[in-house]
């Protein structure tokens, strides 16, 4: 078998995307409902209101039900490493392998141990006592996300390792500049916040429907209230880091940056497009054709947010594969031929080392080390025969980024019109606003979905940055056992969903308990 | 002096001790194997099912833990095994998938399937679960049949570093009787666990005295089976690792002679089985001990977690390749480096903490036994 047959590398990643943006579709709701519910009930315990009770017991149930679908699809993404990415878990396993490991002990077991006190508590201890088993839940659901998310920001931003030519991995050097890296820190924060706001869209919606039944009124309108805040803050906090995110991926990644923002050819004092649409007979960086059908530009706002330098050289996908241009920190950037040249002459030396180990020839041993050390920085480039698979499929990131970054401009909006409204008492008569916040429930998981499709199909084709590309990641499987468990997984997932929903659903419409 | 040797011990140490407690939780599982036996009505279903999803995230977690832990000491296993016996941690993976939405959801309105369904879905996880846990750990003293040549990396067409040596992928394990042997004595294992736990926490006489019965079918069977497994492999020829030149080999009574070089593990493996013996028979003389589970449940982590060590400890194999021996697992040639084994050292010593924040909340939960009544009072019971 050959492993890099395509489909093998193809079904793999699928395998893993579905697995991934299923876990993706619970996970949100649960970092953002756990905080809301939260706040209200720590707004019940200091007020002694029964309402702010009766709301928090409301939401958790509904926490409850997405929360068990969430830990049912994320249990196979821990696995999928191993069984999947067979190459990927002894080659970095070393660094990743730890977060795993450290998120497992942190925070699963946290939250398996305060969740059952937060269902199941409520007569049995204290009201001081409940309400800590709530934050320590949602505490726990958060130091999962951290750790999972260090991990992630790793494989983008690899550092704090060393290549060990003897046990041919990466090892970990630096425990605190992989958990403190500005790529994990961001992407934490970013992602995080960002669930922030699908759980207050969720509750404005579900709110919403409430008034427009005119049912369950105080209830709505105080849920409404405390989702606006924290979405309006959230939404802020989400811009912000979303600069950050945009940022490291300019000065780390630059390949996906150009899909981002679907530059072909780079320059100086480069515009941002937050409007356009792509010409589809575009197909090569090659080709003369003009990238854009239609678009509306900013001048030289991307070179200042790229670099935070408005005259600054923002390379597009050509300059990135031919190189030559002058890199943020002054060195010419190497073209992609002669990367992979490098690359593979650091895979050789790494053979060559071994055989002059096993050989006993220490000299020789010597001179293939320091020169895979030499090479080792483009190491993943030698598994990569051609300069067209160093490319992401770009309309799809391309229309995920501009997309989910016009969600969130529209989400500040509509969280400061409800806080506005619920301010001035008029949301009960707004009935436009209310029709609008429910039917944005979907589109805060829309942007969610889209935020990881920009940062994993942008990164293509690579699993750990420069470091190892997939098609070297996979394990020694065949493409037909892949193809089983995908539409195994498909069809359990899917059906575990349309459950979900309906359980979901029917909850609602039952409404909050009376006491 | 803390050395590399000795943090790969400690982390062998910490896997056997989470496999040792994996064991011992998943009692969930085998109650859940019994919700169609051991009740006769809805109300004592209900109340199976409520006792027993209020523990099955423990189970749940544990086994997640497992998976992290091993992935963070021994990541060649965790390449090899995990990558190369696809279809048999597959398995394992769908029965706690359909596991972990069965007790949300199978009384909740709209659920689609109706409770059979979701009730179904827990007595697989039960039976399936726990018998193919048995039979991936077996392979831990019977061995698999892979190949792991970690210089393939720079075969720039084919970089493999483990494969499985045959198209079964994990299923040529069902094909070895002892591995057979310990799947079935665990799945019995877990049943008697969860009978035994029935017992403890369940205030029901007719549940109880069932279980009490109960016990009989299941703690036999599991005594039996799990006898022939230790028996069968401490007379066997085991992988001994020679510990200078790392060359595998096979040596006749290996595991019984690790057991004799290592007494303290001998002893705590024997002090572990008469636990068990002990929460079992004390439960069968007399009908007002119900404090078996606590005693085989320690017996279990004890007896499993010896087990364990004598496969990874005194230089032996823990996870042999046959019939490539050369390419068998060891703590020293899959471990983590020393700077993350040092460093996830570190985090370890969170474990106390989070035992004793476990141990609060239960304490807090637990302070009657559980009756159908609370089940009916529960705004949020299953």
């Amino acid at each position: 078998m050959n492993l890099l047959d395509a489909s093998l590398v193809d079904w793999s990643r699928a395998q893993f995307a579905m697995t991934a943006m299923y876990h993706w579709l619970f996970v949100p709701l649960t970092l953002g409902l756990g905080l809301i519910m939260s706040v209200m009930e720590t707004l019940y315990v200091k007020t002694g209101n029964e309402a702010w009770k009766k709301a928090t017991k409301f939401w958790m149930t509904l926490f409850g039900v997405n929360f068990a679908i969430g830990v049912a699809t994320g249990i196979i993404l821990e696995f999928e490493f191993g069984t999947n990415w067979s190459n990927y878990s002894w080659f970095v396993g070393d660094i990743f392998g730890a977060p795993l490991a450290i998120e497992a002990i942190l925070a699963f077991f946290m939250e398996a141990t305060f969740i059952s006190i937060m269902f199941f508590g409520w007569k049995k201890v204290s009201k001081k006592f409940h309400l800590a088993s709530t934050w320590l839940t949602v505490l726990g659901v958060t130091i999962s996300a951290l750790w999972i998310l260090v991990a992630n920001a790793w494989m983008q931003f690899p550092v704090g390792m060393n290549f060990n030519p003897d046990t041919v991995r990466n090892e970990m050097i630096d425990f605190w500049s992989i958990l403190l890296s500005p790529v994990a820190v961001n992407k934490f924060l970013h992602t995080v916040i960002s669930s922030w706001v699908v759980g207050s869209l969720f509750v404005v919606g579900v709110s919403a429907w409430f008034i427009l039944k005119k049912r369950e009124i105080d209830f709505a309108l105080k849920s409404i209230k405390v989702a606006a805040i924290i979405g309006l803050i959230s939404t802020i906090l989400v811009a912000y880091t979303g600069d950050g995110s945009a940022y490291n991926v300019s000065q780390r990644q630059p390949m996906k940056l150009a899909a981002m923002e679907g530059l072909y050819k780079g320059k100086y004092n480069m515009g941002i497009v937050p409007f356009g649409i792509l010409n589809p007979e575009k197909k090569s960086y090659k080709d003369s054709l003009n990238p854009y059908l239609f678009k509306i530009e900013i001048p030289t706002m991307l070179s200042l947010l790229a670099n935070r330098d408005a005259n600054s050289f923002v390379p597009g996908i050509k300059d990135i594969l031919e190189g030559g241009y002058i890199t943020q920190n002054g060195n010419i950037a190497l073209s992609f031929d002669e990367k992979h040249a490098r690359g593979k002459a650091a895979i050789q030396s790494l053979a060559d080392y071994r055989k002059a180990v096993a050989a006993k020839d220490t000299a020789a041993a010597k001179i293939h080390k320091a020169a895979l050390k030499e090479n080792y920085a483009q190491f993943g480039y030698g598994y990569i025969d051609k300069p067209e698979k160093m490319i992401p499929h770009l309309p799809t990131v391309y229309y995920s980024f501009h997309i989910m970054v016009m969600l969130g401009f529209y989400f500040i909006l509509l969280f400061a019109l409800l806080l506005y409204f619920s301010s001035k008492k008029k949301i009960e008569k707004s009935k436009w606003l209310l029709w609008v916040g429910l039917l944005s429930i979907p589109l805060g998981y829309v942007a969610s979905q889209l935020g990881w499709v920009v940062a994993e199909v942008g990164r293509q084709p690579w699993a750990i940055q420069d470091v190892l590309p997939l098609n070297a990641a996979i394990s020694n499987i065949s493409t037909y056992s892949v193809k089983i468990t995908f539409f195994l997984f498909l069809v359990l997932f899917s059906a575990l969903l349309v459950a979900e929903i309906r359980i979901m659903l029917k909850q609602i419409k039952k409404g909050p308990a009376v006491e | 002096m803390i050395t590399y040797s000795f943090l790969q011990h400690y982390w062998w140490f910490l896997i056997s001790l989470l496999s040792g407690i994996l064991a011992f939780l998943l009692f969930v599982q085998g109650g859940q194997s019994m919700l169609f036996s051991l009740s006769k009505t809805e109300d004592e279903k209900r109340l199976l099912v409520n006792a027993l999803g209020r523990k099955w995230e423990f189970t749940f977690t544990t086994l997640v833990t497992f998976g992290g832990a091993f992935f963070a000491s021994f990541p060649l296993f965790y390449s090899t095994s995990f990558g190369g016996a696809y279809w048999v941690w597959m398995a394992i993976l769908f029965c706690f998938i359909i596991q972990a939405v069965s007790y949300e959801f199978q009384t909740k309105a709209g659920n689609v399937f109706g409770v059979k369904t979701y009730r179904s879905f827990l007595f697989v996880n039960g039976l399936l679960g726990t018998f193919l846990i048995g039979v991936a750990i077996a392979t831990f003293f019977t061995g698999s049949d892979f190949i792991v040549a970690k210089g393939n990396i720079t075969q720039q067409l084919a970089p493999v570093i483990s494969s499985w040596g045959n198209e079964w992928h994990g299923l040529d394990a069902l094909f070895t009787v002892r591995n057979l042997i310990l799947g079935v004595a665990v799945f019995f294992l877990a049943r008697s666990l969860a009978l035994l736990f029935f017992v403890n926490r369940l205030n029901h006489d007719v549940l109880e005295a069932r279980s009490r019965k109960f016990l009989w079918y299941n703690a036999i069977p599991f005594v039996v089976f799990f006898l022939i497994f230790v028996i069968w492999t401490l007379f066997s020829d085991g992988f001994t690792v020679n510990p200078t030149t790392g060359v595998v080999s096979m040596e006749k009574y290996k595991y019984f002679t690790n057991f004799i070089e290592m007494p303290i593990v001998l002893v705590l493996f024997l002090l572990g089985v008469v636990a068990v013996l002990t929460g079992v028979i004390g439960t069968w003389i007399s009908a007002t001990f119900k404090s078996g589970i606590w005693f085989a449940g320690v017996g279990t982590v004890v007896t499993v977690c010896s087990l364990l060590l004598t496969a990874g400890y005194n230089n032996t194999a823990y996870y042999p390749a046959t019939p490539n021996l050369q390419s068998s697992l060891t703590i020293f040639n899959s471990s983590s480096s020393e700077f993350t084994l040092n460093a996830m050292s570190l985090v370890s010593l969170f474990i106390p903490v989070v035992l004793v924040y476990i141990f609060i909340a239960w304490r807090a939960m637990e302070k009657k036994r559980i009756d159908i009544d609370d089940v009916n009072a529960d705004d949020h019971a299953y």
